[in-house]
């Protein structure tokens, strides 16, 4: 989805959906049913809004999210420095991969980064991609893959240190949508 | 801090990580498919949430989708010596969402410091950034933002069968 495309329409409920449920689905044998009743509307209509918000690319899943690190796996942000002229055979190359879990289109926004090297603000990435592998050194195999098969250099950017994550975004007033 | 996984771990995340049925019942669904009960089943997606091998369990939502139309990558050049002070600083800041430590790639790229802002506007992401800006003062040597313009691909963790 590009940036500036209009936002669906959410009403209330769809609203309240999005943000109570971005995480604590519980582990029981209704659990629909049990969330359900929390939003005072029954089984069958959570369970049809979840797949219209699905369907219409609100919502990207609904489910587990897997922390794979915890499973002797690795994830690994990426960056690559794709000129123009290449990108859609780029993109088509790069997300072919399985092992690339999602990947963005990035550009600078600021004049800040005057000290930045060569004068090139953000170091002229601008794709910028997350491997999920099952074994640590899957990390470095796809990065060669994607090298090889795309006949570019990928930066990795193993993280040193996870300060914070949060994954949980309110739904913003539509007041204040574009 | 890795835990071996083991089979029905995995068998887990490769029933599930396309998303949970959408049906009354999802564990039996899955247990179904897997050829296990369902106690089972949800015996060990609690276990697996409670060591973090599940971050949680709910809707992902497009950020753009629900009114964060402007998402900054802020990055910093900050002094090694001190970086997990700052990082734990940006970290705690109300409207930072993800903040990474992450190596320098030089020359190209001189940042070590990385803090995800989502806002409605890019001004609006600028003006925090101005924020975490203020905070590292002269500390920080250079820093950048960059927005994202297309979600080219948003999967999530996917293994190969």
């Amino acid at each position: 989805m590009r940036e500036g495309r209009e936002a669906p329409i959410l009403d209330a409920l769809d609203r309240a959906i999005v943000d109570g449920l971005q995480g604590g689905f519980p582990i029981c044998e209704r659990p629909y049913a049990e969330v359900a009743k929390t939003l005072g509307i029954d089984e069958e209509a959570l369970i049809a809004r979840l797949q219209r918000m699905l369907d219409a690319r609100v919502l990207t899943r609904f489910g587990p999210m897997f922390q794979i690190e915890r499973m002797g796996g690795s994830f690994v942000l990426a960056a690559m420095s794709v000129p123009d002229e290449d990108w859609a055979r780029v993109v088509e190359t790069v997300n072919a991969f399985p092992e690339v879990a999602h990947n963005y289109r990035r550009e600078s926004g600021c004049n800040n980064g005057q000290n930045s090297a060569r004068g090139a603000r953000g170091g002229g990435f601008n794709m910028w991609f997350v491997l999920a592998t099952e074994t640590p050194d899957g990390i470095g195999v796809a990065v060669d893959a994607i090298e090889t098969a795309s006949g570019l250099p990928v930066f990795p950017f193993p993280k040193v240190k996870e300060y914070f994550v949060e994954m949980r975004l309110e739904v913003r007033r539509p007041e204040v949508l574009g | 801090m890795n835990v071996p996984s083991d089979d029905l771990d995995r068998r887990l995340v490769v029933a599930t990580q396309n998303g949970l049925p959408l049906v009354p019942r999802p564990y039996h669904r899955i247990a179904g498919q897997l050829g296990v009960s369902a106690d089972e089943v949800m015996a060990r997606l609690s276990k697996m949430l409670e060591r973090g091998a599940i971050r949680r369990i709910g809707a992902v939502p497009n950020h753009y989708a629900i009114g964060y139309t402007a998402n900054g990558m802020s990055v910093w050049d900050v002094p090694d010596a001190r970086i997990d002070e700052f990082g734990a600083r940006v970290g705690a800041l109300e409207f930072v969402t993800h903040c990474y430590h992450r190596p320098r790639k030089l020359p190209e790229w001189p940042y070590n410091l990385f803090a995800m802002v989502h806002g409605g506007s890019r001004a609006e992401v600028l003006a925090k950034v101005g924020e975490i800006a203020g905070l590292l003062g002269s500390h920080c040597a250079a820093h950048d933002v960059l927005f994202s313009t297309d979600i080219l691909k948003k999967t999530g963790l996917r293994i190969v069968t």
